[in-house]
């Protein structure tokens, strides 16, 4: 407990308190009229519409788009569908980098579509809002479709006993009873897009901008600190409300529901219509999530074969000190001690978390470690180049810096996926356990270990794919000499010609590779109980 | 019911038991769950505690195996007081109520978990989960996995374990409680079969009464978190201390009486007790066998209001014009109809009055 909550100080709330500190604070007093001078500003207050409303039609279109993947997945059996799962979630641990140039590589300039028939869309809002259903469609069918595939069928069959009709049955029974799981997934959907940095960033162009963004070109580009203090202090807050309410719903959703097996409630589809959907389900996902993907991958050899992947390998001295290739090398390294540490305190945290005797102190902690999702990732980041910067912690020049980073963005994942496994543990086994002569560590090693040593594998899996991925924080810290992959992609993107769009391509699909590897090894360990991602 | 004395059967604690508890307290918020309990168990005997849900029986096994620390009192074992001394250190056994059996782990993993822990060697762990597993009627099933076991086979591997570090004080916590009657009746006694044959120390505790009596030297009956009484099986059944102890063995024929000279008058009449009856007003208990039939016209007139076929008889329920009603057992042939009309004499030798 004492750790997980001093790493927290000191590596989250420490940079960020530091960061709006600075901006606030002027002539040694606090300048709290500043935030209605920024709040006054009309693109700052178009930025803040944008940030939101882009937020909430997002939302609504992956809503509509995934809640009948959702159901396809929990309640039909068909061939393939274990691999459907696992497809879907692919995008969902992509670096957002990887997702932004695959929609580049779609639906921009040169792209797919512009070949085929002349059709750009990254200078509308639909490139981004694509690229967000893209990537939160998992959320939403693991969310919703965890719930649905354990719902009991015969609670529908009771209604309809009772004299209501199948739609009638469905809108009385089984609707309320995934509402709250509804709710909570669009919370989340919402929470990622108005948060939303490396797509918006890629696709955005100069038009569109959210908080996120905007948070990064005040402090990088323009240096007024206390604008994007300020800015900091506004997605703060709404980040602040949308966990509040999300933790709500979640407790909601844990509330007398009776549950099944999962594998009890599916069955074959029957009839044209229910064919239909599972065939409509499986094209959405082809075209919305394998297209981009698919391309990215055909961009990467651009008719020159592997011309762009021959020429990560060589240091031009201009974009990068080194050749683009050690950005593999950096990434993996870094991703590594970030997922150590990330399962170090987000493990720590959940068992900390778990003890029956746990206080209120403890369950605020809860929510507590859930705001690094939230919070800008830009923010802790240039919060850590000014509050890390003096003895005994001046930490700037030190590799640990992107690691520490990565890995609070990776622990909220390991903490939610763990919880409910530890939660599942049953008391009486370690006291049984501990009858049978085990001391309390043995106790742990023989009975809790084995029963959750799934879950942290799985969550070190999440965390992995998360560090691999982290591009707000990360583009901050990491030293031009060492950079990341998503932090190389962004840079080849940033410059002109055919070689660095090709390279870009390129090192994003050997990005993707490595994730969606990643994350298969962990498809094939998880079970549909495990945790809420 | 007020009691001016202590029921005949409870005895001091004597002073070489292995397991001694002395004012044992243990308070969850204000309620106190166990009240300052005093308790014995001796080498090689088998004590029972017996008691409704929320007496505070499963607390005190859990105080006695260190999981549950005591707000007040005591607890020795082999005379040491054994506060301070973690649960996985005072070498006791518990068999849990629904068993914790290891899930990832075989039957065999099982059995053997304790002794992994005392560190016995490898061959020596093979020999005794063998020995164990054919003790308690599963002879190679070291290997199954226990979901496929049923849930007698879950008992009876959840007690090799329990064994299998051959610890000085076995406690059962409703060992029997989740099977079915044929089952159970048949496992209490192998249980004490084998337990006689291990001269086994065991403390366990029941809320049925029938398990508790065929299991037990002793039976201690338990009250919210106190000792109603304590005494062999015989004992308690025959004199139950007070009225909670003889309604929560089933009787139903209890009320208030005053006692003088061999005769007790009570609202269903005057009725004989024996000659050594404790004199005064007092709570007595007329079993079933003791309440008879006779012909309308004799006796206390009642009316048939209920009859139950029990196997062996027929408990038949009978309403007196202004008293509490009366169970009556009788013979099948004899029982009267729903409706009947009936006289009721009392037999002195099934009446008992309580402490």
């Amino acid at each position: 407990m004492a750790l997980p909550a001093a790493f927290f100080a000191v590596f989250f709330a420490y940079p960020v308190a530091a960061i709006v500190a600075r901006g606030l604070k002027a002539d040694g007093g606090w300048q709290p009229g500043r935030i209605a001078d920024v709040l006054a500003q009309s693109d700052l207050r178009q930025v803040l519409w944008f940030t939101t409303w882009q937020a909430l039609l997002s939302t609504a279109l992956t809503l509509v788009i995934a809640l009948p993947g959702a159901y396809v997945l929990a309640r039909f059996d068909f061939p393939g569908r274990q691999a459907l799962r696992a497809v879907i979630t692919v995008p969902f641990v992509l670096p957002t980098v990887v997702v932004g140039t695959a929609f580049m590589a779609l639906v921009g300039r040169g792209g797919l579509l512009d070949e085929l028939w002349g059709v750009r869309l990254d200078t509308t809002v639909w490139a981004i809002l694509l690229a967000h259903v893209f990537f939160n469609y998992a959320v939403v069918v693991r969310t919703v479709g965890g719930l649905w595939a354990q719902l009991d069928p015969r609670q529908e069959e009771a209604a309809r006993m009772l004299g209501a009709s199948r739609l009638t049955a469905w809108r009385t029974v089984t609707l309320p009873a995934l509402a709250p799981a509804v709710a909570a997934a669009a919370l989340m959907v919402f929470l990622f897009t108005f948060t939303s940095f490396g797509v918006v960033q890629i696709l955005g162009g100069p038009a569109f901008s959210t908080l996120e963004v905007e948070i990064y070109r005040q402090t990088a580009d323009l240096f007024d600190l206390s604008t994007a203090a300020v800015l900091t202090l506004v997605q703060f807050v709404a980040v602040g409300a949308i966990l509040a309410l999300h933790a709500w719903t979640v407790r909601r959703r844990e509330t007398a529901l009776r549950l099944v097996d999962a594998s009890v409630t599916a069955r074959r589809p029957r009839g044209a219509g229910q064919r239909a959907l599972l065939g409509g389900v499986v094209a959405t996902v082809v075209v919305l999530l394998l297209l981009p993907l698919a391309v990215l991958v055909q961009r990467s050899f651009g008719g020159a074969g592997l011309a762009y992947y021959r020429a990560l390998t060589e240091a031009d001295g201009g974009v990068f000190l080194v050749a683009p290739i050690e950005a593999i090398g950096n990434s993996l390294r870094y991703a590594v001690t970030a997922t150590v540490i990330a399962v170090v305190i987000g493990g720590l945290a959940a068992v900390a978390l778990t003890r029956r005797d746990a206080g209120r102190l403890v369950r605020g902690f809860d929510a507590l470690l859930m705001l690094p999702l939230g919070v800008s990732a830009v923010t802790v980041g240039f919060g850590f180049l000014i509050a890390l910067d003096e003895p005994p912690l001046d930490l700037r020049a030190s590799w640990i810096l992107v690691p520490l980073a990565q890995a609070l963005v990776g622990v909220p994942f390991v903490v939610r996926t763990m919880l409910p496994v530890l939660r599942a543990v049953d008391v009486r086994l370690r006291e049984a356990a501990s009858v049978l002569g085990a001391s309390p560590w043995r106790a742990w090693r023989e009975v809790d270990l084995p029963l959750v040593r799934r879950a942290l594998l799985i969550a070190a899996g999440f965390a992995f794919a998360v560090s691999l991925g982290e591009f707000g924080a990360t583009v901050f810290i990491a030293r031009p000499d060492n950079p990341t992959l998503p932090v190389a992609v962004a840079r080849l993107l940033g410059r002109p010609g055919d070689l660095n769009y090709g390279q870009a391509m390129a090192l994003s699909t050997i990005l993707m590779i490595v994730c969606a590897v990643a994350l298969l090894v962990l498809e094939r360990l998880r079970t549909d109980r495990t945790g809420e991602f | 019911m007020p009691t001016d004395s202590l029921p005949p059967t409870e005895s001091p604690i004597p002073a070489d038991s292995l397991l001694r508890l002395e004012d044992a307290t243990v308070r969850f918020g204000g309620r106190a769950a166990l009240d300052a309990v005093g308790l014995g168990v001796a080498e090689h005997e088998i004590v029972c505690v017996l008691g409704p849900s929320g007496s505070g029986k499963s607390t005190l096994l859990r105080a006695v195996a260190g999981l549950q620390p005591l707000d007040a009192g005591r607890i020795l074992l082999d005379g040491r007081d054994q506060a301070g001394v973690p649960a996985h250190k005072r070498g006791v056994g518990l068999m849990f109520q629904d068993h914790q059996l290891f899930p990832q782990r075989d039957v065999g993993g099982n059995v053997a978990f304790g002794l992994r822990m005392h560190g016995t060697p490898r061959a020596e762990q093979t020999r005794r989960v063998q020995e164990l597993l054919e003790l308690v009627g599963l002879p190679g099933a070291s290997g199954r996995a226990v979901a496929a076991l049923s849930g007698g086979e879950q008992q009876r591997v959840a007690l090799a374990r329990a064994l299998a570090p051959s610890p000085r004080l076995l406690m059962l916590d409703e060992p029997l409680g989740q099977l079915d009657r044929s089952l159970r009746e048949r496992l209490v006694v192998e249980l004490r079969e084998l337990f006689g044959r291990l001269g086994t120390t065991v403390l366990a505790v029941t809320h049925d009464q029938g398990e508790a009596f065929a299991l037990a030297d002793r039976v201690v009956v338990m009250r919210d978190g106190r000792i109603a009484q304590s005494g062999t099986p015989l004992e308690v059944w025959r004199r139950p201390a007070d009225a909670f102890v003889a309604r929560f063995l089933g009787f139903e024929n209890v009320v208030e009486a005053t006692v003088a000279d061999g005769v007790a008058v009570t609202p269903w009449g005057k009725v004989p007790v024996p000659w050594d009856a404790p004199e005064g007003t007092r709570p007595l208990l007329v079993r079933p066998a003791g309440v008879r039939l006779v012909p309308a016209g004799d006796g206390l007139r009642c009316t048939v209001t209920a009859r139950t076929f029990r196997g062996t008889h027929v408990a038949v329920r009978l309403q007196p014009e202004d008293a509490p009603s009366l169970e009556a057992a009788c013979a099948l042939r004899d029982a009267p109809e729903v409706g009947d009309v009936t006289g009721v004499e009392f037999d002195g030798a099934e009446i008992a009055v309580l402490g």
